[in-house]
């Protein structure tokens, strides 16, 4: 049992998977001699050698495309965006082939490829470099959406990213790669389609992902001075939606609470809610209530980007309002 | 030894700088190196936040370009390394700075920082954070002043646009996509590729597999040429051609300037993978200690006067962090102002 940083936990994953199966490697711009933007690929191609970390120009599409006709045709790609905002650049090879491939072609070809890398609001990057792009992929038929939160799940679910015949985009965030984590010893794998029970509690149910998971914990911890009692849940797989988990902490606490780090409108609240309405609205107490950045560009101005964001006392004073029956 | 590509040699002697030109292009050069020089103190002080990325050992570049055109008048598209272009424009000091600081008295109010640096009225169309999207946003103003010109009558559209990028940025498809539309309808424009020989870690020969960016022009039917990128006079006289052409309609050109950065990618950079023969080799060519040799070779200027100017220089960027320090901050209210066009 050691104790590992998020960064090299995603490194442990990639070089054990590389190590198990010789189909697996990774493509991007600088994850070989530079080691990649946040050191997950780093000294990987003294091992693996330049072709399994293939160093590519900035050519975001093309090179994404690459991986999808390579996996297509038996390789596991994983693809690291430097910044997962470069892959806006490849929209359209990861929509219409990465996502719908498997399906127009009535089952001819399956898509083994990870795309992985760090995304969400960091410190002042300004806008091009804080997006939330979760959202935007979140209607893309055929891929499987994945956000990490801690230096364990990030290792286990990034194995079982690049084990799935799917294509997955996996989510990480800026500010998260120094989280530490005790790691499980030997081959530790975590099912992607299955959320995280964070803390378990009897007055509302809060889902949550990535960094915001911790604004969450943290809010938890001034609740339960005061007598409050979340239960807060880690969707992990934000595409499909685990709704066993979700379901049936909503049948306990009745109440629910959605926490993102995306822009409001088309956010991953809002198709939850919509979804849990569907399923579950005899059992709600109150309308269910989502917390989501703001619809606008990330401001470079530091006041700005606080207040675009959804911050701690925010939680525990909609949580409060919530259990008090003020919503 | 390294092996660098050979630089292609300019005649300075031909070169005719006027006393006050010469000075000009000297006033350019030392206040982007300056200002990035504060830039650097500024960051590591906890002013500046997020990725900053400067301009030393490139001023000749943006000097030569931008001045040789009509600042203020001309189009100016950049990337995220955009300080020194910006304040070639004409941006002034203290809007840059401001920006830099976040404050409301920035070119961009405080929103944009320093990967996003814009200024309408000095026909700044941006600092872009990704890679190539200034590219097309460029050539669409040349389509612009094309279309004045020919569809609406306007005898004034004379505008030249210069799009900046780099190396690497040279291997995205926006690069081969405008070059052929710009050459297709011979649009004004001028694209200049900043050769400092690596992308972020990435070495221009192992990104591309025909390192001569100026070459890919003829794909296009368009003129390429390739220039010293640390020789502001040089790269004046590739630009004066290229500016000639553009206004009298006769279309774009692409100039390949071979320059360096002195610092690392960002101010984030480790920057372990370029080797110190390199650096040393590109260093002694400092765009700015070979110009101010030459205004005194040539009697255009005394070690006294460009004193004076560095001081005076100095002088401004000290200012301009002063007044980016006392700048307000954007006031809270204000956060969704600018989403949409008001009336
Ligand atoms: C679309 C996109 N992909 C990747 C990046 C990350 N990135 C920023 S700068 C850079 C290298 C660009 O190198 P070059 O074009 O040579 O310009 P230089 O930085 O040397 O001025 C990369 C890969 C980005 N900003 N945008
Ligand atoms: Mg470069």
């Amino acid at each position: 049992m050691a104790e590992t940083l998020m960064f090299n936990a995603l490194r442990e994953a990639t070089d054990e998977e590389m190590a198990r199966d010789n189909t697996v490697l990774v493509m991007g711009e600088d994850v070989g001699h530079y080691g990649g933007s946040y050191k997950v690929t780093k000294d990987l191609y003294k091992k693996y050698g330049d072709l399994r970390l293939l160093d590519t120009p900035i050519a975001e599409n093309s090179f994404t495309g690459m991986a999808i006709g390579a996996a297509m045709t038996g390789l596991r790609p994983i693809i690291e965006g430097m910044n997962m905002g470069f892959l806006l650049l490849a929209f359209n090879q990861i929509a219409n082939n990465a996502g719908m491939l498997r399906y127009t072609s009535g089952g001819n070809y399956k898509i083994p490829m990870v795309i992985r890398g760090p995304g969400g609001v960091g410190r002042q990057l300004g806008a091009e470099h804080s997006q939330r792009l979760e959202a935007y992929f979140h209607a893309v038929p055929g891929l499987k959406i994945v956000a990490c939160s801690t230096a364990k799940n990030a290792k286990g679910l990034l194995k079982a990213a690049i084990r799935d015949d799917n294509p997955v985009l996996f989510f990480e965030h800026v500010l998260l790669y120094n989280l530490k984590d005790t790691m499980p010893d030997g081959d530790f794998v975590q099912p992607l389609d299955k959320a995280e029970m964070v803390r378990e509690g009897k007055d509302v149910t809060i889902l949550t992902y990535s960094r915001m998971r911790h604004h969450c914990t943290q809010a938890a911890k001034a609740l339960e001075k005061e007598g409050y009692d979340p239960e807060i849940i880690d969707l992990i797989s934000l595409k499909p939606f685990d709704f066993d988990t979700i379901g049936a902490s909503i049948k306990k606490t009745h109440k629910v609470i959605i926490v993102e780090e995306c822009m409001q409108t088309g956010g991953i609240a809002a198709e939850l809610i919509a979804a849990i309405c569907d399923r579950y609205f005899d059992e709600l107490d109150a309308q269910p209530v989502r917390m989501s950045s703001q619809d606008i560009p990330t401001p470079y101005n530091g006041t700005l980007e606080n207040l675009t964001i959804i911050q701690p006392q925010q939680i525990v004073e909609k949580v409060k309002a919530m259990v008090d029956g003020q919503i | 030894m390294i092996q660098e590509r050979p630089l292609p040699t300019f005649k300075a002697s031909t070169a005719e700088v006027s006393k006050e030109e010469g000075l000009r292009l000297y006033n350019d050069m030392v206040l982007g190196r300056t200002f990035e020089d504060k830039c650097a103190e500024m960051y590591y002080r906890g002013k500046m936040f997020g990725f900053v990325h400067l301009y030393n050992g490139q001023e000749a570049v943006s000097t030569g370009v931008i001045q040789t055109m009509r600042p203020g008048e001309d189009y100016v598209c950049s990337t995220y390394r955009d300080h020194v272009h910006a304040l070639s424009a004409g941006v002034p000091a203290r809007e840059v700075m401001a920006e830099l600081f976040g404050k409301e008295t920035g070119c961009s109010k405080g929103r944009g920082g320093s990967m996003h640096l814009f200024s309408a009225k000095h026909r700044m169309l941006g600092g872009f954070a990704f890679i190539g999207e200034g590219i097309p946003v460029a050539t669409g103003a040349a389509f612009q002043t094309k279309y004045r010109r020919e569809s609406m009558g306007d005898e004034s559209a004379d505008q030249v646009t210069a799009a900046f990028f780099g190396d690497g940025t040279s291997n995205n498809g926006q690069f081969f996509e405008c070059l052929n539309m710009a050459a297709l309808w011979k649009l004004p424009i001028i694209y200049v590729v900043e050769n400092n020989k690596w992308a972020i870690g990435m070495a221009h020969d192992r990104a591309t597999s025909s390192p001569k960016i100026y070459k890919k022009a003829e794909a296009f039917g368009m003129p390429g040429f390739e220039v010293d990128g640390m020789d502001v006079l040089a790269v004046r006289s590739v630009v004066k051609e290229a500016v000639r052409r553009a206004r009298a309609g006769e279309g774009p050109t692409l100039i390949e300037a071979l320059t360096y950065r002195f610092r690392g990618h960002s101010l984030a950079d480790p920057d372990e993978l370029r080797s110190k023969e390199e650096k040393e080799f590109w260093l002694a060519k400092d765009p700015i200690k070979r110009f101010s040799a030459y205004m005194t070779e040539h009697n255009l200027a005394t070690n006294d006067e460009l004193k004076a100017i560095d001081k005076e220089i100095q002088a401004v960027v000290d200012d301009a962090v002063q007044f980016g320090l006392d700048s307000p901050e954007p006031n809270p209210a204000d956060l969704r102002k600018y989403i949409f066009a008001e009336e």
